[in-house]
Protein backbone atom coordinates (compact mmCIF):
# COMPACT_ATOMS: atom_id res chain seq x y z
CA UNK A 1 0.00 0.00 0.00
CA UNK A 2 2.74 2.42 1.03
CA UNK A 3 4.70 1.44 -2.04
CA UNK A 4 1.90 2.26 -4.46
CA UNK A 5 1.38 5.67 -2.85
CA UNK A 6 5.09 6.42 -3.08
CA UNK A 7 5.15 5.29 -6.71
CA UNK A 8 2.14 7.41 -7.65
CA UNK A 9 3.68 10.46 -5.98
CA UNK A 10 6.85 9.80 -7.95
CA UNK A 11 4.99 9.51 -11.25
CA UNK A 12 2.87 12.59 -10.58
CA UNK A 13 5.87 14.73 -9.68
CA UNK A 14 7.77 13.45 -12.70
CA UNK A 15 4.88 14.51 -14.95
CA UNK A 16 4.73 17.89 -13.23
CA UNK A 17 8.49 18.41 -13.52
CA UNK A 18 8.53 17.60 -17.24
CA UNK A 19 5.53 19.86 -17.94
CA UNK A 20 6.98 22.72 -15.86
CA UNK A 21 10.43 22.46 -17.46
CA UNK A 22 8.84 22.47 -20.92
CA UNK A 23 6.81 25.55 -20.00
CA UNK A 24 9.81 27.29 -18.44
CA UNK A 25 12.04 26.70 -21.45
CA UNK A 26 9.29 27.92 -23.79
CA UNK A 27 8.77 30.94 -21.56
CA UNK A 28 12.51 31.63 -21.59
CA UNK A 29 12.61 31.42 -25.38
CA UNK A 30 9.71 33.83 -25.72
CA UNK A 31 11.13 36.10 -23.03
CA UNK A 32 14.10 36.61 -25.35
CA UNK A 33 11.66 37.44 -28.16
CA UNK A 34 9.74 39.75 -25.80
CA UNK A 35 12.90 41.55 -24.74
CA UNK A 36 14.02 42.05 -28.34
CA UNK A 37 10.59 43.39 -29.28
CA UNK A 38 10.40 45.79 -26.30
CA UNK A 39 13.99 46.93 -26.88
CA UNK A 40 13.24 47.53 -30.54
CA UNK A 41 10.14 49.57 -29.81
CA UNK A 42 11.98 51.61 -27.16
CA UNK A 43 14.54 52.45 -29.82
CA UNK A 44 11.95 53.08 -32.56
CA UNK A 45 12.69 49.86 -34.48
CA UNK A 46 10.51 46.86 -35.32
CA UNK A 47 12.61 44.05 -33.86
CA UNK A 48 12.36 40.44 -35.13
CA UNK A 49 9.96 40.37 -38.06
CA UNK A 50 11.22 37.85 -40.63
CA UNK A 51 10.93 34.39 -39.06
CA UNK A 52 7.21 33.79 -38.79
CA UNK A 53 4.59 36.53 -38.30
CA UNK A 54 6.00 39.26 -36.02
CA UNK A 55 9.08 37.10 -35.56
CA UNK A 56 7.11 34.60 -33.47
CA UNK A 57 9.21 31.67 -34.72
CA UNK A 58 12.48 33.48 -34.03
CA UNK A 59 13.17 31.58 -30.75
CA UNK A 60 12.84 28.28 -32.61
CA UNK A 61 15.21 29.44 -35.35
CA UNK A 62 17.70 30.65 -32.75
CA UNK A 63 17.60 27.32 -30.93
CA UNK A 64 18.24 25.31 -34.10
CA UNK A 65 21.04 27.66 -35.09
CA UNK A 66 22.70 27.31 -31.68
CA UNK A 67 22.63 23.52 -32.03
CA UNK A 68 24.10 23.54 -35.55
CA UNK A 69 26.90 26.04 -34.89
CA UNK A 70 30.52 24.94 -34.65
CA UNK A 71 31.28 23.63 -31.17
CA UNK A 72 34.74 25.08 -30.69
CA UNK A 73 36.72 24.29 -27.55
CA UNK A 74 39.77 26.53 -27.33
CA UNK A 75 43.17 25.00 -26.61
CA UNK A 76 44.42 25.25 -23.06
CA UNK A 77 41.03 25.21 -21.33
CA UNK A 78 40.42 23.15 -18.22
CA UNK A 79 38.06 20.76 -19.97
CA UNK A 80 36.10 19.47 -16.98
CA UNK A 81 35.43 22.90 -15.51
CA UNK A 82 34.92 24.42 -18.95
CA UNK A 83 32.04 22.04 -19.67
CA UNK A 84 30.60 21.93 -16.18
CA UNK A 85 30.21 25.73 -15.92
CA UNK A 86 27.35 26.08 -18.47
CA UNK A 87 25.84 22.81 -17.22
CA UNK A 88 25.78 24.15 -13.65
CA UNK A 89 24.42 27.55 -14.69
CA UNK A 90 21.51 26.16 -16.67
CA UNK A 91 20.63 23.33 -14.27
CA UNK A 92 20.45 25.65 -11.27
CA UNK A 93 18.66 28.42 -13.13
CA UNK A 94 15.83 26.13 -14.23
CA UNK A 95 15.70 24.33 -10.85
CA UNK A 96 14.92 27.26 -8.55
CA UNK A 97 11.47 27.52 -10.12
CA UNK A 98 10.48 24.18 -8.53
CA UNK A 99 9.55 25.97 -5.29
CA UNK A 100 7.33 28.61 -6.92
CA UNK A 101 3.58 28.09 -6.33
CA UNK A 102 1.58 29.22 -9.36
CA UNK A 103 -1.87 29.23 -7.80
CA UNK A 104 -3.91 28.19 -4.77
CA UNK A 105 -5.99 25.54 -6.56
CA UNK A 106 -5.06 21.90 -7.07
CA UNK A 107 -4.89 20.18 -10.43
CA UNK A 108 -5.73 16.54 -11.13
CA UNK A 109 -3.21 14.21 -12.73
CA UNK A 110 -4.32 10.56 -13.07
CA UNK A 111 -7.06 11.31 -10.55
CA UNK A 112 -4.65 12.51 -7.88
CA UNK A 113 -5.14 16.08 -6.68
CA UNK A 114 -1.84 17.90 -6.52
CA UNK A 115 -1.05 21.57 -5.87
CA UNK A 116 0.36 23.91 -8.53
CA UNK A 117 3.86 23.66 -7.11
CA UNK A 118 6.51 20.95 -7.44
CA UNK A 119 8.18 21.12 -4.04
CA UNK A 120 5.99 22.73 -1.40
CA UNK A 121 8.65 22.63 1.30
CA UNK A 122 8.55 24.55 4.57
CA UNK A 123 11.78 26.43 3.84
CA UNK A 124 10.99 27.25 0.21
CA UNK A 125 12.45 30.74 0.36
CA UNK A 126 15.75 29.51 1.81
CA UNK A 127 15.93 26.73 -0.76
CA UNK A 128 15.50 29.22 -3.62
CA UNK A 129 18.26 31.44 -2.25
CA UNK A 130 20.48 28.39 -1.72
CA UNK A 131 20.04 27.26 -5.32
CA UNK A 132 20.43 30.68 -6.91
CA UNK A 133 23.51 31.58 -4.89
CA UNK A 134 25.35 28.48 -6.12
CA UNK A 135 24.91 30.02 -9.58
CA UNK A 136 27.94 32.20 -8.93
CA UNK A 137 30.09 29.08 -9.40
CA UNK A 138 29.02 28.83 -13.04
CA UNK A 139 30.29 32.34 -13.66
CA UNK A 140 33.52 31.99 -11.69
CA UNK A 141 34.41 28.55 -13.11
CA UNK A 142 33.49 29.54 -16.67
CA UNK A 143 35.68 32.62 -16.43
CA UNK A 144 38.64 30.86 -14.92
CA UNK A 145 38.63 27.69 -17.02
CA UNK A 146 38.46 29.46 -20.40
CA UNK A 147 42.16 30.42 -20.40
CA UNK A 148 41.36 33.88 -21.75
CA UNK A 149 42.11 37.19 -20.08
CA UNK A 150 38.73 38.65 -20.89
CA UNK A 151 36.97 35.63 -19.44
CA UNK A 152 39.03 35.71 -16.27
CA UNK A 153 38.40 39.41 -15.67
CA UNK A 154 34.71 39.06 -16.49
CA UNK A 155 34.33 36.05 -14.21
CA UNK A 156 36.13 37.76 -11.33
CA UNK A 157 34.21 40.99 -11.64
CA UNK A 158 30.96 39.18 -11.98
CA UNK A 159 31.46 36.90 -8.99
CA UNK A 160 32.52 39.83 -6.79
CA UNK A 161 29.44 41.71 -7.93
CA UNK A 162 27.11 38.77 -7.39
CA UNK A 163 28.25 38.06 -3.84
CA UNK A 164 28.15 41.76 -2.95
CA UNK A 165 24.58 42.18 -4.08
CA UNK A 166 23.51 38.83 -2.68
CA UNK A 167 24.00 40.35 0.75
CA UNK A 168 21.45 43.07 0.11
CA UNK A 169 19.16 40.53 -1.57
CA UNK A 170 19.06 38.28 1.51
CA UNK A 171 18.70 41.27 3.86
CA UNK A 172 15.89 42.88 1.86
CA UNK A 173 13.71 39.82 2.41
CA UNK A 174 14.12 39.77 6.21
CA UNK A 175 11.45 42.48 6.47
CA UNK A 176 8.95 40.13 4.81
CA UNK A 177 9.89 37.33 7.23
CA UNK A 178 9.36 39.66 10.19
CA UNK A 179 5.87 40.46 8.99
CA UNK A 180 4.88 36.93 7.99
CA UNK A 181 6.94 34.64 10.21
CA UNK A 182 7.16 31.78 7.69
CA UNK A 183 9.52 30.54 4.98
CA UNK A 184 6.87 28.65 3.03
CA UNK A 185 6.03 30.54 -0.14
CA UNK A 186 2.35 29.52 -0.25
CA UNK A 187 1.87 30.63 3.36
CA UNK A 188 3.71 33.87 2.63
CA UNK A 189 1.06 34.62 0.02
CA UNK A 190 -1.84 33.67 2.31
CA UNK A 191 -0.59 36.13 4.95
CA UNK A 192 -1.02 38.95 2.42
CA UNK A 193 -4.73 38.28 1.98
CA UNK A 194 -7.17 41.04 2.95
CA UNK A 195 -7.65 44.73 2.25
CA UNK A 196 -6.83 47.90 4.18
CA UNK A 197 -9.79 50.32 4.23
CA UNK A 198 -11.73 47.84 2.14
CA UNK A 199 -9.87 48.42 -1.11
CA UNK A 200 -6.09 48.68 -0.72
CA UNK A 201 -4.68 45.13 -0.88
CA UNK A 202 -2.56 44.06 2.12
CA UNK A 203 0.36 43.02 -0.07
CA UNK A 204 3.72 43.31 1.64
CA UNK A 205 4.53 46.28 -0.56
CA UNK A 206 1.57 48.10 1.06
CA UNK A 207 1.57 46.28 4.39
CA UNK A 208 -0.37 48.29 7.03
CA UNK A 209 2.22 47.53 9.74
CA UNK A 210 5.20 48.72 7.75
CA UNK A 211 5.04 49.03 3.94
CA UNK A 212 7.98 47.18 2.40
CA UNK A 213 8.75 49.89 -0.14
CA UNK A 214 12.41 50.14 0.89
CA UNK A 215 12.62 46.36 0.93
CA UNK A 216 11.14 46.11 -2.55
CA UNK A 217 13.57 48.71 -3.89
CA UNK A 218 16.54 46.84 -2.39
CA UNK A 219 15.24 43.48 -3.58
CA UNK A 220 14.69 44.63 -7.14
CA UNK A 221 18.01 46.47 -7.53
CA UNK A 222 19.93 43.60 -5.94
CA UNK A 223 18.10 41.08 -8.09
CA UNK A 224 18.98 42.94 -11.28
CA UNK A 225 22.63 42.94 -10.20
CA UNK A 226 22.41 39.30 -9.11
CA UNK A 227 21.24 38.21 -12.56
CA UNK A 228 23.96 40.35 -14.21
CA UNK A 229 21.53 42.51 -16.15
CA UNK A 230 21.97 46.09 -17.28
CA UNK A 231 22.65 48.58 -15.71
CA UNK A 232 24.74 46.09 -13.71
CA UNK A 233 25.93 43.90 -16.62
CA UNK A 234 29.58 44.55 -15.84
CA UNK A 235 30.28 40.87 -16.39
CA UNK A 236 29.79 41.30 -20.10
CA UNK A 237 30.59 44.95 -20.62
CA UNK A 238 31.08 44.62 -24.39
CA UNK A 239 33.11 47.79 -24.69
CA UNK A 240 35.84 46.59 -22.34
CA UNK A 241 35.57 42.82 -21.85
CA UNK A 242 34.24 41.54 -25.22
CA UNK A 243 31.65 39.18 -23.66
CA UNK A 244 33.00 38.70 -20.16
CA UNK A 245 33.08 35.22 -18.71
CA UNK A 246 31.49 33.54 -21.75
CA UNK A 247 33.85 35.02 -24.36
CA UNK A 248 35.28 31.60 -25.23
CA UNK A 249 31.98 29.72 -25.29
CA UNK A 250 30.31 28.89 -28.58
CA UNK A 251 27.25 27.06 -29.90
CA UNK A 252 24.90 25.61 -27.28
CA UNK A 253 27.31 26.13 -24.40
CA UNK A 254 26.86 29.85 -24.92
CA UNK A 255 23.11 29.36 -25.27
CA UNK A 256 23.06 27.65 -21.88
CA UNK A 257 24.50 30.72 -20.17
CA UNK A 258 21.94 32.74 -22.07
CA UNK A 259 19.04 30.48 -21.07
CA UNK A 260 20.29 30.51 -17.50
CA UNK A 261 20.23 34.30 -17.38
CA UNK A 262 16.67 34.49 -18.64
CA UNK A 263 15.46 31.62 -16.46
CA UNK A 264 16.83 33.37 -13.38
CA UNK A 265 15.04 36.52 -14.52
CA UNK A 266 11.80 34.56 -14.44
CA UNK A 267 12.56 33.16 -10.98
CA UNK A 268 13.37 36.63 -9.64
CA UNK A 269 10.16 38.03 -11.11
CA UNK A 270 8.11 35.16 -9.61
CA UNK A 271 9.72 35.73 -6.23
CA UNK A 272 9.12 39.49 -6.43
CA UNK A 273 5.45 38.91 -7.10
CA UNK A 274 5.18 36.35 -4.27
CA UNK A 275 7.07 38.31 -1.65
CA UNK A 276 5.96 41.85 -2.36
CA UNK A 277 3.01 41.85 -4.74
CA UNK A 278 0.69 39.30 -3.17
CA UNK A 279 1.42 36.38 -5.50
CA UNK A 280 -1.79 34.93 -6.88
CA UNK A 281 -4.10 37.23 -4.88
CA UNK A 282 -6.40 39.48 -6.89
CA UNK A 283 -5.92 43.24 -6.40
CA UNK A 284 -9.72 43.63 -6.27
CA UNK A 285 -11.78 42.64 -3.20
CA UNK A 286 -14.56 40.20 -4.13
CA UNK A 287 -17.40 42.50 -3.03
CA UNK A 288 -20.68 42.60 -5.01
CA UNK A 289 -19.69 45.86 -6.71
CA UNK A 290 -16.39 44.42 -7.97
CA UNK A 291 -17.66 40.94 -8.83
CA UNK A 292 -17.13 41.55 -12.52
CA UNK A 293 -13.33 41.37 -12.03
CA UNK A 294 -13.69 37.59 -11.98
CA UNK A 295 -14.29 37.81 -15.71
CA UNK A 296 -11.05 39.75 -16.34
CA UNK A 297 -9.00 36.68 -17.43
CA UNK A 298 -11.63 35.73 -19.98
CA UNK A 299 -11.99 39.36 -21.06
CA UNK A 300 -8.28 39.91 -21.60
CA UNK A 301 -8.00 36.70 -23.62
CA UNK A 302 -11.08 37.60 -25.69
CA UNK A 303 -9.78 41.10 -26.51
CA UNK A 304 -6.36 39.68 -27.44
CA UNK A 305 -7.98 37.00 -29.61
CA UNK A 306 -10.23 39.46 -31.48
CA UNK A 307 -7.33 41.89 -31.98
CA UNK A 308 -5.19 39.06 -33.38
CA UNK A 309 -7.92 37.99 -35.81
CA UNK A 310 -8.58 41.55 -37.04
CA UNK A 311 -4.87 42.29 -37.41
CA UNK A 312 -4.06 38.84 -38.78
CA UNK A 313 -6.35 38.84 -41.82
CA UNK A 314 -4.55 41.96 -43.12
CA UNK A 315 -1.01 40.67 -42.45
CA UNK A 316 1.57 41.18 -45.21
CA UNK A 317 2.21 37.52 -46.06
CA UNK A 318 0.05 34.43 -46.46
CA UNK A 319 1.59 32.51 -43.57
CA UNK A 320 0.76 35.33 -41.18
CA UNK A 321 -2.75 35.67 -42.62
CA UNK A 322 -3.35 32.03 -41.66
CA UNK A 323 -1.30 31.68 -38.45
CA UNK A 324 -2.35 34.85 -36.63
CA UNK A 325 -6.15 34.34 -36.98
CA UNK A 326 -5.74 30.68 -35.94
CA UNK A 327 -3.88 31.90 -32.83
CA UNK A 328 -6.68 34.41 -32.27
CA UNK A 329 -9.32 31.67 -32.47
CA UNK A 330 -7.34 29.57 -29.95
CA UNK A 331 -7.23 32.54 -27.56
CA UNK A 332 -10.98 33.03 -28.09
CA UNK A 333 -11.64 29.38 -27.21
CA UNK A 334 -9.49 29.74 -24.10
CA UNK A 335 -11.41 32.86 -23.17
CA UNK A 336 -14.69 30.95 -23.49
CA UNK A 337 -13.24 28.17 -21.34
CA UNK A 338 -12.13 30.69 -18.70
CA UNK A 339 -15.66 32.10 -18.35
CA UNK A 340 -17.17 28.68 -17.56
CA UNK A 341 -18.39 28.26 -13.96
CA UNK A 342 -16.16 25.24 -13.24
CA UNK A 343 -12.98 26.91 -14.45
CA UNK A 344 -13.41 30.57 -13.57
CA UNK A 345 -12.41 30.19 -9.91
CA UNK A 346 -9.41 27.99 -10.67
CA UNK A 347 -8.07 30.40 -13.26
CA UNK A 348 -8.04 33.49 -10.99
CA UNK A 349 -4.83 32.54 -9.12
CA UNK A 350 -2.60 31.68 -12.08
CA UNK A 351 -3.96 34.66 -14.04
CA UNK A 352 -3.07 37.27 -11.43
CA UNK A 353 0.22 35.56 -10.67
CA UNK A 354 1.29 35.54 -14.31
CA UNK A 355 0.06 39.10 -14.80
CA UNK A 356 2.29 40.31 -11.94
CA UNK A 357 5.26 38.27 -13.15
CA UNK A 358 4.84 39.68 -16.65
CA UNK A 359 4.71 43.20 -15.26
CA UNK A 360 7.93 42.70 -13.25
CA UNK A 361 9.62 41.20 -16.32
CA UNK A 362 8.54 44.19 -18.40
CA UNK A 363 10.08 46.58 -15.83
CA UNK A 364 13.24 44.47 -15.95
CA UNK A 365 13.52 44.86 -19.72
CA UNK A 366 12.48 48.50 -19.55
CA UNK A 367 15.27 49.27 -17.05
CA UNK A 368 17.83 47.49 -19.20
CA UNK A 369 17.10 49.53 -22.29
CA UNK A 370 16.74 52.84 -20.48
CA UNK A 371 19.70 53.16 -18.09
CA UNK A 372 23.40 53.28 -19.04
CA UNK A 373 25.84 50.83 -17.47
CA UNK A 374 27.54 51.61 -14.14
CA UNK A 375 31.29 51.89 -13.86
CA UNK A 376 32.77 49.09 -11.74
CA UNK A 377 33.81 51.25 -8.79
CA UNK A 378 30.39 52.94 -8.85
CA UNK A 379 28.74 49.54 -8.81
CA UNK A 380 30.67 48.29 -5.81
CA UNK A 381 30.28 51.58 -3.96
CA UNK A 382 26.53 51.54 -4.55
CA UNK A 383 26.21 47.93 -3.43
CA UNK A 384 28.21 48.27 -0.24
CA UNK A 385 27.64 51.88 0.79
CA UNK A 386 24.03 52.48 -0.24
CA UNK A 387 22.12 49.27 -0.76
CA UNK A 388 23.50 47.37 2.25
CA UNK A 389 22.79 50.12 4.86
CA UNK A 390 19.35 50.75 3.36
CA UNK A 391 18.46 47.06 3.54
CA UNK A 392 19.66 46.92 7.15
CA UNK A 393 17.67 50.05 7.99
CA UNK A 394 14.60 48.40 6.53
CA UNK A 395 15.12 45.39 8.81
CA UNK A 396 15.44 47.57 11.92
CA UNK A 397 12.46 49.79 11.06
CA UNK A 398 10.25 46.81 10.22
CA UNK A 399 11.12 44.99 13.44
CA UNK A 400 10.43 48.18 15.41
CA UNK A 401 7.04 48.57 13.72
CA UNK A 402 6.15 44.92 14.40
CA UNK A 403 7.12 45.23 18.08
CA UNK A 404 5.21 48.49 18.55
CA UNK A 405 2.07 47.13 16.96
CA UNK A 406 1.75 44.05 19.13
CA UNK B 1 7.86 12.91 10.04
CA UNK B 2 10.62 11.41 7.90
CA UNK B 3 7.99 10.17 5.48
CA UNK B 4 6.58 13.69 5.16
CA UNK B 5 10.04 15.11 4.67
CA UNK B 6 10.76 12.64 1.90
CA UNK B 7 7.39 13.44 0.33
CA UNK B 8 8.19 17.16 0.35
CA UNK B 9 11.76 16.93 -0.90
CA UNK B 10 11.56 14.01 -3.37
CA UNK B 11 9.92 16.20 -6.06
CA UNK B 12 12.72 18.75 -5.67
CA UNK B 13 15.31 16.03 -6.13
CA UNK B 14 13.47 14.74 -9.20
CA UNK B 15 13.34 18.26 -10.60
CA UNK B 16 17.09 18.75 -10.08
CA UNK B 17 17.88 15.41 -11.75
CA UNK B 18 15.61 16.06 -14.74
CA UNK B 19 17.06 19.56 -15.15
CA UNK B 20 20.60 18.19 -15.00
CA UNK B 21 19.74 15.47 -17.51
CA UNK B 22 18.15 17.96 -19.88
CA UNK B 23 21.15 20.28 -19.73
CA UNK B 24 23.56 17.38 -20.26
CA UNK B 25 21.55 16.10 -23.25
CA UNK B 26 21.58 19.55 -24.85
CA UNK B 27 25.35 19.86 -24.26
CA UNK B 28 26.06 16.44 -25.80
CA UNK B 29 23.61 17.01 -28.66
CA UNK B 30 25.26 20.26 -29.69
CA UNK B 31 28.72 18.72 -29.70
CA UNK B 32 27.40 15.80 -31.80
CA UNK B 33 25.40 17.84 -34.33
CA UNK B 34 27.66 20.87 -34.57
CA UNK B 35 30.48 20.88 -37.10
CA UNK B 36 34.10 20.61 -36.01
CA UNK B 37 36.74 22.24 -38.21
CA UNK B 38 39.47 23.22 -35.76
CA UNK B 39 42.44 25.23 -36.95
CA UNK B 40 45.35 26.35 -34.84
CA UNK B 41 44.32 30.01 -35.01
CA UNK B 42 40.71 29.28 -34.19
CA UNK B 43 41.63 27.38 -31.05
CA UNK B 44 43.63 30.25 -29.62
CA UNK B 45 41.98 32.24 -26.86
CA UNK B 46 40.46 35.46 -28.15
CA UNK B 47 42.60 38.52 -27.74
CA UNK B 48 41.28 41.03 -30.27
CA UNK B 49 42.72 39.07 -33.19
CA UNK B 50 46.39 39.32 -32.25
CA UNK B 51 48.49 36.41 -30.95
CA UNK B 52 47.83 35.96 -27.22
CA UNK B 53 50.49 37.43 -24.98
CA UNK B 54 51.53 35.52 -21.87
CA UNK B 55 49.37 33.32 -19.70
CA UNK B 56 45.73 34.14 -18.98
CA UNK B 57 45.92 32.95 -15.39
CA UNK B 58 47.82 35.92 -14.11
CA UNK B 59 47.72 37.25 -10.57
CA UNK B 60 44.81 39.60 -10.07
CA UNK B 61 43.85 42.39 -7.72
CA UNK B 62 43.70 41.39 -4.06
CA UNK B 63 40.50 43.46 -3.79
CA UNK B 64 38.47 40.54 -5.12
CA UNK B 65 39.74 38.35 -2.30
CA UNK B 66 38.91 41.06 0.21
CA UNK B 67 35.35 41.35 -1.09
CA UNK B 68 34.89 37.60 -0.70
CA UNK B 69 36.10 37.79 2.90
CA UNK B 70 33.87 40.73 3.81
CA UNK B 71 30.97 38.99 2.11
CA UNK B 72 31.35 35.92 4.28
CA UNK B 73 31.35 38.07 7.43
CA UNK B 74 28.19 39.92 6.57
CA UNK B 75 26.42 36.98 4.97
CA UNK B 76 26.73 35.10 8.23
CA UNK B 77 25.01 38.08 9.82
CA UNK B 78 22.20 37.85 7.29
CA UNK B 79 21.89 34.12 7.96
CA UNK B 80 21.54 34.82 11.69
CA UNK B 81 18.79 37.33 10.95
CA UNK B 82 16.67 34.65 9.25
CA UNK B 83 15.84 32.44 12.26
CA UNK B 84 15.53 35.60 14.38
CA UNK B 85 12.90 36.96 11.99
CA UNK B 86 11.11 33.60 12.07
CA UNK B 87 10.55 33.66 15.87
CA UNK B 88 10.46 37.43 16.24
CA UNK B 89 6.75 37.60 17.09
CA UNK B 90 7.31 35.55 20.26
CA UNK B 91 10.50 37.32 21.35
CA UNK B 92 9.04 40.85 21.12
CA UNK B 93 11.14 43.57 22.85
CA UNK B 94 13.73 41.07 24.09
CA UNK B 95 14.42 39.90 20.55
CA UNK B 96 14.45 43.44 19.26
CA UNK B 97 17.06 44.74 21.73
CA UNK B 98 19.19 41.61 21.37
CA UNK B 99 19.29 41.91 17.62
CA UNK B 100 19.84 45.68 17.77
CA UNK B 101 22.96 45.06 19.90
CA UNK B 102 24.14 42.40 17.45
CA UNK B 103 23.61 44.68 14.46
CA UNK B 104 25.37 47.57 16.22
CA UNK B 105 28.44 45.42 16.88
CA UNK B 106 28.53 44.43 13.23
CA UNK B 107 27.98 48.02 12.16
CA UNK B 108 31.13 48.96 14.09
CA UNK B 109 33.02 46.53 11.88
CA UNK B 110 31.29 47.94 8.83
CA UNK B 111 32.32 51.52 9.75
CA UNK B 112 35.88 50.29 10.30
CA UNK B 113 35.93 48.69 6.83
CA UNK B 114 34.51 51.87 5.32
CA UNK B 115 37.16 54.07 7.00
CA UNK B 116 39.93 51.65 6.03
CA UNK B 117 38.85 51.99 2.40
CA UNK B 118 38.08 48.29 1.95
CA UNK B 119 34.87 49.23 0.15
CA UNK B 120 36.54 51.69 -2.26
CA UNK B 121 37.44 50.47 -5.71
CA UNK B 122 39.13 53.48 -7.19
CA UNK B 123 42.61 54.00 -5.69
CA UNK B 124 42.56 56.23 -2.62
CA UNK B 125 44.41 59.55 -2.57
CA UNK B 126 47.49 58.17 -0.80
CA UNK B 127 47.75 55.29 -3.29
CA UNK B 128 47.55 57.71 -6.20
CA UNK B 129 50.25 59.88 -4.68
CA UNK B 130 52.49 56.86 -4.24
CA UNK B 131 52.05 55.87 -7.88
CA UNK B 132 53.08 59.28 -9.27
Amino acid sequence: MNDTIARSILVVSLVKVVVLLFLVLTAVAYLVWFERKVAAHIQGRWGPYRVGPHGLLQPLADGVKFLLKEDATPAGVDRFLYFSAPLLTMTLAISAIAMIPFGPASIHIFGIATPLVIANISVGLLAIFAITSVGVYGVALGGWSSNSKYSLLGGLRSSAQMISYELSLTLSVVGILLLAGTFNLSELIMRQDGYTWGHLPKWNLLNPTFPQILGFFCYFVAAIAETNRAPFDLAEAESELVAGYHTEYSSFKFAMFFLGEYASMITVACLASILFLGGWLSPFPQTPGLDWTRYLPAGVLAVAGVALIIHGVRYINVFGRIALPVLGVILGALSFLCSQPGVIDDIQGPFWFLAKVLFVLFVYVWVRWTLPRFRYDQLMRFGWKVLFPVALLNVILTSLAVVMRK
Amino acid sequence: MSGNLAQAYAPLLIHLLVALGLSAILLILSSLIGQHRPTREKMQPYECGITPVGDAREPFDVKFYLVAMVFILFDVEAVFLYPWAYVFRELRWFGFTEMLLYILILLAGYVYLWKKGALDWNPSKTQRDRQT
